[in-house]
């Protein structure tokens, strides 16, 4: 009888809520009944409600349960889930299921699905496909293609990335560089950590073909300290990856070089922000530099520097494995292809979803999320991370792409969505901002790191109910000089949260004087 | 572990043909010594070829380079917007409570070390902390407790 293969996913998430525990469960309970069984820790399929998520592989497909716990366990095998019983907790068959099959996944197409480190997974699912013609590519055809699919920056700027790579390439340079941005310090998101993870050879193979595009022969993967989880799995994967001859010195057979490291930042937010992070590689303060020069002119050790967010490049295999037309055609105006978004925070149904641009705002929070996990009304979502706006019901249906969200004063950013219900207290959070602003700038420039504790100040005031008319004013003033004088978008996109907060939810801020109200 | 200038200048020796060493020269000195030592500055300038000013301008600037020794346990709660919205001000309070310190402080026993951490990227599964480098999501108040005082027990 063949072992009867059973998933648990590793990824932190998961493990946060017990994967662990459970893997341990399911193997005392398959040896003491004299299951025969072969786990496999696969990455997460992005239903976060639904983890610990187990699965069980069966002829017709992987059958799933959850969210279990430890003590759930041996109820389960009272139940036959090994054969797919039904129990509780049964979700049918997982690829079924409403939230997958409403994805359109290019990027995430595997994660969950594969074991992370296997790559005969990898290669079995369609990985080094992109690499492998890359490879029969002459250099400016790949940047040709990744500039026709209208790829544009994951991490929240949205500059179309063909353009950075035509840059990079055309700059004279004996050595070149690529950077991968994995500081993803925005709350609300996690798609990053998911695929260094979950699909760690996606971003190795992404890395790669944006070495053979520019001619870099180095990678850096810039990693934030707060995922320890994923710098391990990734720094396996790296060395995995090239003892298989994919990473090294003859990628692939071909002759080229590419060689990959992993570092890890410090805990410092701002080493999010382009330059700072490249100042930090270069074993500096991360302090932003002005641009120009941009880094694809200058940039690591003065260097023409790719620097993409890990999304970004994440994408780009399956724009050389599919071509570029195959990738355009998902989306709506400027915003091509798929963005995975992640869903957060006070929300019954928390996750990443990978579709096209277009959906709105209301269709992911409400529909996909389900509302509230608390159950009470929705009453505000944060998109775009710390600096993103924070949305009011009423403009639920804006669409999810770039322009729209601008022309409503917001960002889509990396494609974080955090959702409060009706206790949340917009001027608190609009204080939290510049708190976070304050302990995070860089100390560069002056309407970041002065703009930010002032702004404290005169929120701690309003929220006091301190000469709150005055105090509002001074707050705009002050916000205004923040945006247009600010070195880099810690400090300029700082006042969108907070002017949002203001606009959208002006009763939060009128407050009657704190002394008064306790009488 | 005490000052040994001699380990950390075979550190620093070790991890010098890096292409920009100090981050990783400063990660693997906490990871020995569990913070940096401020008599490891002059010898990690000497093996870089750096001023001291520059080296300990680094060290003073990342959050996770601590200049003094932490609890033997280190917990970590997340205070971003995700687990704010699930009611992060009620963990931070219990673990408060629970041990009988602030935010940034350590048990006077040395036994646990509370610090903030902005987003460790389970906001799918809110409120999260780190305990020792172990995730933990879909806390409660009396969850949170729990973990504390394990950490200290």
């Amino acid at each position: 009888m063949t072992a009867i293969r059973v998933f648990v996913p590793q990824d932190a998430a998961a493990l946060a809520v017990g994967a662990g525990r459970v893997v341990s469960a399911i193997r005392a309970e398959a040896l003491a009944r004299g299951c025969e069984i072969e786990i496999v820790r696969n990455g997460s399929r992005g239903m976060f409600w639904l983890e610990p998520l187990v699965e069980v592989e069966l002829p017709q497909g992987r059958v799933g349960y959850g969210p279990v716990a430890a003590s759930d366990v041996p109820g389960l095998f009272d139940a036959g889930f090994l054969q797919g019983g039904s129990h509780p907790l049964a979700k049918g068959i997982v690829a079924d299921l409403p939230w997958l099959t409403c994805q359109q996944r290019l990027t995430f197409a595997r994660c969950g699905i594969t074991a992370p480190l296997s790559l005969d997974d990898y290669r079995a699912h369609g990985g080094l496909v992109g690499l492998t013609a890359a490879l029969q590519m002459d250099p400016a055809a790949i940047v040709e293609e990744v500039t026709k699919s209208g790829l544009r920056g994951r991490g929240g700027a949205g500059f179309p990335t063909g353009i950075k790579w035509r840059t990079a390439a055309a700059a004279p340079a004996e050595q070149r560089y690529i950077v991968c941005n994995a500081d993803e310090g925005d709350s609300g998101t996690f798609a990053d950590r998911m695929i260094m993870e979950g699909d760690p050879y996606l971003l190795i193979e992404g890395m790669a073909i944006a070495g053979l595009a520019v001619n870099a022969t180095k990678g850096f993967v810039y990693i934030r300290s707060e995922y320890p989880h994923a710098f391990k799995t990734f720094s396996e994967a790296i060395r995995i990856a090239e003892e298989a001859g994919i990473l090294g010195g003859d990628v692939l057979g071909s002759g080229r070089a590419f060689h990959l490291e992993a570092r890890l930042g410090a805990g410092a937010y701002i080493c999010g922000e382009e330059t700072s992070l490249l100042e930090s590689l270069e074993g500096k303060r991360g302090t932003v530099r002005k641009k120009p020069p941009l880094p694809a002119i200058e940039g690591l050790f003065g260097k023409p520097t790719i620097i993409n967010n890990l999304l970004s490049l994440a994408a780009v295999p399956t724009i050389l494995a599919m071509g570029s037309a195959f990738y355009q055609e998902f989306g709506i105006g400027r915003s091509r292809g798929t963005m995975p978004i992640q869903l957060a925070g006070n929300v019954a149904h928390g996750g990443l979803i990978e579709r096209a641009f277009g959906l709105t705002l209301g269709d992911i929070v409400e529909g996909l999320g389900g509302g509230t996990r608390t159950g009470r009304p929705i009453r505000a979502v944060q998109v775009g991370g710390p600096l993103g706006a924070y949305w009011p019901t009423h403009l639920f249906d804006t669409p999810f792409e770039y322009e729209a969200f601008a022309a409503k004063g917001g960002m889509i950013g990396h494609g974080g969505i955090v959702v409060f219900d009706d206790s949340v207290d917009l001027a608190k959070q609009a204080r939290f901002a510049m708190e976070f602003c304050a302990i995070e700038s860089c100390g560069k420039c002056t309407p970041c790191r002065v703009g930010s504790t002032r702004g404290v100040e005169v929120l701690d005031r309003i929220i006091a109910g301190e000469d709150v008319v005055n105090q509002i004013t001074l707050l705009q003033d002050l916000t205004e000089l923040m945006r247009d004088g600010s070195l880099c978008a810690l400090g300029g996109l700082t006042p969108m949260p907070v002017l949002s907060a203001l606009t959208h939810f002006p009763e939060d801020f009128d407050r009657a004087p704190l002394a008064q109200a306790a009488e | 572990m005490d000052f040994d200038a001699d380990l950390v200048r075979t550190i620093a020796l070790e991890l010098k043909p890096l292409e920009g060493p100090l981050l990783p020269i400063l990660h693997a000195l906490v990871d020995r010594f569990g913070f940096v030592d401020e008599r490891a500055i002059p010898v990690i300038a000497d093996v870089l070829n750096l001023s001291r000013a520059d080296v300990h301008g680094v060290a003073s600037f990342y959050h996770d380079f601590r200049h003094h020794p932490a609890g033997q346990h280190v917990i970590k709660v997340c205070r971003a917007e995700a687990c704010q919205s699930m009611g992060s001000d009620g963990i931070l309070e219990s673990m408060e409570t629970a041990l009988g310190i602030r935010l940034g402080q350590t048990t006077p026993d040395g036994r646990v070390t509370l610090e903030p951490v902005y987003c460790l990227g389970l906001c799918a599964t809110a409120p999260a902390a780190l305990v020792d480098g172990e995730v933990h999501g879909r806390l409660d108040p009396p969850g949170a407790a729990a973990l504390a005082r394990e950490a200290r027990a």
